[in-house]
């Protein structure tokens, strides 16, 4: 834990003491309701740890992770790419949207070891400040944002998005299951339903969408 | 999440013999439920057998007809698949109105089928729940019921089966093909797949264990039109209230099963005959029996309505 007297902590270290910090109730609290279902993982019960290698925004990268480790925390806290945002963890809110095989997913539901030889793409592989992807560019022209939390992984998604439709994989609202799906506003909202903005962007997230796939916002 | 050993499946029997020797063991696919719930320590497997890489991740013909889905193939792929959206559009409609974009792309066929309850109470390990702590009791009952089952239900549980598209296979007659630890395998009518809750909610499929599900078979197609509809309290993202999967002829004869209502997807085949006559009569044998709480009895009317809907819809 960072010493509480010291000014220079940031944000995201404060956030990550006060996570461990709630942490340490739990077990407590789990041993006394579940004391038969857990009683065998209390006597096997040491972390065990496993290897995985597989490329992250181009780059190979070889990583001995504690099996429980999500994708999520493996590119956060080994990988040190924080771009990738943990909301609810339970794959609710797509604030850790990343691209796996050209395939948007939610990284805190998958674990890391399960990824042998992957291609993951996160937010910093899209585009960086200087040299940002159009998606990104049409996110800040249309403020597809406000806190701009969610907006990592609302980016994944919509660039996944535009490829999922250009390949002709229907949704809920294609009235048509043989036709070729169109980008349409209502499209685009059932498709990124995935993705929860408490700010409330969402009709400016669908223009900056909109934009990129070429129609008129 | 409690720790875990982990290995990656080499062969179909190969998985099912370890899961059946290892205490503790579970496989893992999609991942999308079982990480949600091991995050809770509500599942705490200790071994994971990783089944991704078995290659059961093809759609083919079979001699009969029909088709045969590998247990590892994507929902996305599943509903995006160009013969299963000409001639079984039940299902592509089903999947499509499950889950996320995100989900769908991770979420397996056998994954989809084995999901567990959203019953918040199963969810809350601060609550008795006899599917998550066998014979701790129910909260449900006589706690916030509103989404919850009004057929089949027992005095141990009233929580309902989340799929949409097991609703869909049940409308179609699929088959649940599965291999078992001595390497033996068997086909499972998806009419036989699921429990009733009874005493032992707890089990939820006739899977025994170490038997891993390969693939669905679905019959010759049916023709006629297909519609899923599902009601739910926000358009997208959401659970179903109350879901209808339907085939219908021109002549009005067809098939109908129910979402949301029931520990499973929920048919009553006596109840199709009725189908020319109307969603009353057939609400009516459909929902025979049925046994409501204060919150979720508003399931009985909407079945009917969203069952007029549904065959307003099929006349055109």
């Amino acid at each position: 834990m960072p010493n509480p007297g010291d000014l220079t902590l940031s944000r995201r270290h404060l956030l990550i003491g006060a996570t461990s910090a709630a942490v340490t109730t739990a077990p407590t609290l789990a041993k006394a309701q579940a004391p038969v279902a857990n009683a065998q993982a209390a006597t096997v019960g040491a972390p065990s740890i496993s290897k995985v290698s597989f490329l992250v925004n181009g780059k190979p990268r070889d990583l001995q992770l504690d099996t429980r480790t999500t994708l999520l925390d493996a590119l956060r806290e080994h990988l040190h790419l924080p771009g990738t945002k943990k909301g609810c963890d339970h794959g609710q809110c797509g604030a850790c949207t990343v691209i796996v095989g050209g395939r948007r997913i939610n990284s805190c539901l998958t674990l890391a070891v399960m990824h042998e030889g992957d291609k993951i793409t996160t937010i910093e592989g899209l585009g960086t400040p200087e040299n940002q992807h159009p998606m990104q560019s049409a996110f800040v022209k249309h403020d597809g944002y406000q806190c701009g939390y969610c907006t990592p992984g609302q980016v994944c998604s919509a660039v996944a998005v535009l490829d999922e439709i250009k390949a002709g994989i229907p949704s809920h609202v294609s009235a048509d299951l043989l036709a070729p799906p169109q980008v349409t506003a209502v499209e685009l909202r059932e498709r990124m339903s995935g993705n929860i903005c408490r700010c409330g962007a969402y009709s400016n997230i669908v223009d900056a969408i909109t934009e990129v796939s070429g129609r008129k916002a | 999440m409690k720790p875990f050993t982990y290995e990656r499946a080499k062969s179909p029997t190969e998985a099912a013999a370890v899961a059946a020797r290892t205490q503790g063991a579970k496989f893992i696919a999609g991942g999308t439920n079982l990480l949600d719930l091991m995050k809770l320590q509500i599942e705490t497997p200790t071994h994971l057998i990783d089944v991704n890489g078995l290659a059961l991740d093809k759609i083919e013909h079979t001699p009969e007809g029909g088709l045969r889905i590998g247990a590892l193939v994507r929902n996305t792929d599943l509903a995006a698949d160009q013969r299963v959206r000409r001639d079984y559009g039940l299902l592509a409609r089903a999947l499509l109105a499950g889950a996320s974009g995100q989900l769908r792309n991770r979420a397996t066929t056998a994954g989809n089928l084995l999901q567990r309850t959203r019953c918040p109470y199963f969810y809350d390990s601060n609550m008795p729940c006899n599917k998550r702590q066998p014979g701790s009791g129910c909260a449900a009952i006589g706690g916030f019921s509103r989404q919850h089952a009004v057929m089949g239900v027992s005095d141990a549980c009233i929580a309902t089966h989340p799929s949409d598209m097991a609703v869909a296979l049940r409308t179609l007659d699929a088959v649940v093909e599965t291999v078992r630890p001595d390497g033996s395998a068997r086909s499972i009518p998806i009419a036989e797949f699921y429990r009733l809750p009874g005493d032992t909610p707890h089990l939820e499929t006739v899977v025994e264990r170490g038997e891993l599900i390969t693939a669905v078979t679905l019959p010759r197609p049916l023709g006629g039109i297909h519609i899923y509809r599902k009601v739910r309290d926000r358009a997208s993202y959401a659970f179903a209230l109350v879901s209808i999967g339907a085939v219908v002829q021109r002549d009005g004869t067809g098939r109908v099963a129910l979402g949301g209502v029931a520990h499973k997807p929920w048919r009553v085949e006596a109840a199709e005959a009725a189908m020319p006559r109307g969603a009353k009569a057939v609400a009516q044998g459909l929902l025979a029996g049925a046994k409501t709480t204060h919150e979720n009895a508003f399931k009985l009317p909407l079945v009917e309505r969203t069952l007029a809907a549904v065959l307003a819809e099929a006349k055109g």
